[in-house]
């Protein structure tokens, strides 16, 4: 019968519609902004900088060591080294950056800053709306903007974080027994805590 | 049906095609994809023998693309006679050979119909000169027509033969030649917020220089 | 033109005469029209110049670049991993099996090793990006067909599951930057794999409504079959490939030809055509979506547990030996594959994408001499092009 194909479509059409009322996964709608759909962990927008306890200049993971900037693909962070050296959360004399620029508008986030940071230091974040009225200097994020704090961090990506902190926790531990076997002569055990300037 | 090796490939199309030159280039990877270059002159009818020979039938075209090979230096160690301390020995001496540049087409070849693997043929131009020809291989597989158009809109190789050779990704009244590896791009400038290296050096020509402050938040347009 | 009234005198007498300017061939004029780069049906910014003889298309010429970002001088100036995210945007519907074909290229250059966990995450993710590729190619094929974008929203649906599953392993849900070489960035949790599961048993119910949506329709098939046919000689020497070569009855599918990754490990059929026309390059695509499905599931099943990462492999300075190699995967759209040529050092020396829908696009003047104007858009919907491919 000519029309037989387009009756079954519209049959199709037909159970879509008033199946959408009843069953749930035919209503797809979100009604963005009053709802918003739920982000999974692992989901990536832009990256940020981690800092411990409260104080953002002080407990700044970043070291400034440029290896984020030298791998960024399309070179959208911008590191100027401090000239001196401020004691971290640890008490450490370390380099800082003294100017942390990501401009969001050429990020394109890919995380490979992430992968390659051998410090923890730079995470990604999951803020998406960050939309601004002007483009050039408003999406620029400076360090001030970049910083936020661990507990931040463990708020929006609890499983990584934990990881995180456990493995900076081993490599805290493992420097402790090698210092105290420096002071008796014996050579300290290079991990990652250790401030080298690349 | 497997494919025969390169050594027998040259062999019988050197005797199909009388005069013509092949080369094996040996690939010095784990990939092992050597490939054979082949002289300009009989390009085509080596071409055509590789896809019409029964046992070869290499009728698919895969990927047609060009290579820029500047001028390069090899060190190469040579076995000297010289002579040291009044007696005549053999010495390492590193020679330098130097090779002209120029500009290369490598097709990569399959068979759909025995469904056997890849040949990889070359074609050099004598120099980088910007009217660098070479034979076109478009008669021969078809899949070469829009892929020999791009190389000649972003190297420019000219193909001779080829039946509609004009710019193809770069607009028609476009100059220069932008995958060369001396290309310079144009000076059209734009305001950059994170610029560093060669655009950090561009950005100080354009913006009033300020050498006490280096940062990108110092930096403001000069009008 | 005379005042007088002309008196007719009836027709077997005296034949009519039009006047001059109603004469209705107008002899060796083509009419020569844009169907331009801004479109809402040519899949991305390309620009077709067609000479009209009335709605008859005498001559069809492709022009594109205007998306040319020249991706492969991008690829010259940066590093090996971080040209990875870049090949994400070249067909930015398939971005893992572009990294996949990426990733394999690489991995032949230098003579790396994939553990088997992640050979066969490799062969999920690819199959599920083929799912939703070809869901989406026919939603958009109907929508251009006026269909007003119900087929589009139904693939869409169920696109969007899909895209939830790559959000949750990678991060991002078009622009992955999932694999890399020598294995897969992250594992897959147990979790993950339910989920994938649970939507491979549900993907055939779906298959079936969309196939009685759109396949048997009558309007479909009157626009599809006969329409921009395809002769197999013309497609294996224009370098056609993907389920538009299959559609004309060769039998070439890089995953049976060459047998890369773990695909021999996996029994599916490779569905072929008959007359090469739109109606059989719809067919193709709803045809391989079930083969999918059936290597998804055998996949699941033989996955085992393992690392997803070679350890040997350097994130950071990675120079791979002085040679060159041409890695090639069967992507949703045809045959994807990296040349590299490496001079020993931290970027490649040359970087070149065999670009699937570039090539493909070499016979769409074949296919539409003749038809009208109204068959372009469906023959060019049934290509499948993604400009982000054909201009890199």
């Amino acid at each position: 019968m000519i029309g037989a194909g387009i009756l079954s479509g519209m049959a199709v059409t037909l159970r879509n519609f008033v199946g959408s009322y009843f069953e749930k996964e035919r209503l797809i709608t979100v009604q963005y902004p009053e709802e918003r759909s739920p982000l999974p962990e692992n989901y990536r927008n832009f990256p940020f900088l981690i800092y411990d306890t409260d104080d953002p200049e002080a407990g700044l993971r970043c070291v400034a060591c440029k290896i984020c900037e030298k791998e960024c693909p399309p070179q959208c962070i911008y590191i100027i080294k401090s000239e001196d050296k401020k004691p971290d959360y640890m008490g450490k004399p370390q380099f800082y950056p003294a100017v942390f620029d990501i401009d969001i508008s050429v990020c394109m986030s890919c995380q490979i800053c992430v992968e390659v940071c051998p410090f923890e230091a730079i995470k990604m974040d999951k803020v998406y709306e960050l939309s601004r009225r002007e483009r050039f200097d408003a999406l620029l994020q400076r360090k001030r903007e970049l910083s936020k704090s661990n507990t931040y961090y463990h708020s929006i990506c609890p499983t990584e974080a934990a990881e995180v902190d456990a493995k900076l926790a081993e490599a805290a531990a493992k420097k402790k027994p090698a210092s105290a076997a420096s002071a008796a002569g014996a050579a300290p055990a290079t991990s990652q805590g250790s401030a080298t300037s690349v | 049906m497997t494919l025969e090796s390169l050594e027998q490939i040259k062999g019988r199309a050197q005797a199909a095609v009388p005069g013509a030159k092949i080369d094996i280039i040996p690939n010095t990877g784990p990939s092992q994809q050597s490939s054979l270059l082949i002289d300009n002159e009989h390009a085509l009818a080596v071409a055509r023998f590789l896809r019409i020979d029964p046992a070869l039938q290499l009728d698919f075209c895969s990927n047609v693309t060009g290579v820029d090979w500047l001028e390069r230096t090899l060190k190469k160690k040579v076995k000297v006679k010289k002579v040291v301390d009044g007696e005549e020995r053999e010495v390492d001496e590193t020679t330098e050979e130097k090779i002209p540049g120029y500009l290369e087409a490598v097709y990569h070849l399959y068979s759909m119909t025995h469904k056997h693997g890849l040949v990889v043929i070359r074609m050099r131009t004598a120099d980088r000169a910007d009217d660098a020809r070479l034979p076109s291989l478009t008669p021969i597989w078809r899949s070469a027509e829009f892929q020999e158009r791009e190389i000649f809109d972003l190297y420019g190789i000219r193909f001779d033969g080829h039946p509609d050779l004009r710019r193809i990704l770069m607009w028609d009244e476009f100059q220069d030649y932008p995958m060369r590896k001396d290309y310079r791009e144009p000076d059209d400038y734009e305001y950059e917020p994170t610029p560093h290296d060669a655009v950090l050096a561009r950005a100080r020509e354009h913006y009033a220089p300020r050498p006490h402050l280096d940062g990108a938040e110092n930096i403001t347009p000069q009008q | 033109m005379s005042a007088t009234i002309q008196t007719l005198a009836p027709a077997a007498e005296q034949p009519r005469q039009l006047p001059p300017q109603m004469t209705s061939r107008l002899e060796g004029e083509l009419l020569e029209v844009s169907m331009g780069p801004q479109h809402p049906s040519t899949h991305g910014v390309f620009r077709m110049n067609v000479a009209l003889e009335g709605e008859i298309v005498r001559k069809l010429k492709p022009v594109f670049g205007y998306l040319h970002r020249n991706h492969e001088k991008i690829g010259e100036n940066t590093s090996y991993l971080g040209s990875m995210p870049y090949t994400d945007r070249l067909d930015y519907f398939c971005s893992m099996t572009n990294n996949w074909a990426y990733a394999l290229s690489v991995e032949k250059l230098a003579g790396i090793a994939v553990p088997a966990r992640a050979e066969y995450l490799r062969v999920i993710l690819a199959e599920l990006t083929r799912l939703q590729n070809h869901a989406s190619l026919l939603g958009f094929l109907l929508s251009d067909m006026d269909a007003w974008g119900t087929p589009l929203m139904y693939a869409f649906r169920e696109r969007e599951k899909i895209l939830d599953l790559f959000e949750s392993l990678s991060g991002s849900r078009m622009m992955c930057d999932y694999m890399r070489f020598g294995g897969c960035r992250v594992d897959a949790g147990p979790d993950w794999m339910e989920r994938a599961k649970k939507l491979v048993d549900a993907f055939p119910r779906f298959l079936d409504e969309f196939e009685a949506l759109i396949l048997s329709n009558e309007v479909v098939i009157a626009r599809t079959q006969e329409v921009g046919k395809l002769s197999a000689n013309l497609a294996i020497n224009a370098g056609i490939t993907g389920p538009m070569l299959r559609a004309c009855g060769v039998n070439y599918d890089v995953r049976k030809v060459d047998g890369y990754g773990f695909y021999p490990r996996f029994k599916f059929r490779v569905p072929l055509g008959e007359h090469g026309d739109t109606y059989d390059r719809l067919m193709m695509r709803a045809l391989e979506m079930r083969e999918s499905v059936g290597i998804l599931k055998q996949a699941f099943e033989q996955v085992p547990v393992g690392p997803v990462m070679n350890p040997k492999v350097k994130i950071r300075a990675f120079r791979p030996p002085a040679g060159e190699a041409y890695g090639r995967i069967e992507a949703p759209k045809g045959e994807l594959g990296f040349y590299l040529i490496s001079n020993g050092g931290t970027n490649p020396y040359r970087y070149r994408v065999r670009p699937t829908s570039f090539i493909n696009l070499t016979v769409l003047e074949d296919l539409c001499l003749g038809h009208t104007v109204a068959d372009v858009m469906v023959i060019l919907g049934s290509v499948d092009i993604v400009m982000g491919e054909v201009d890199r």
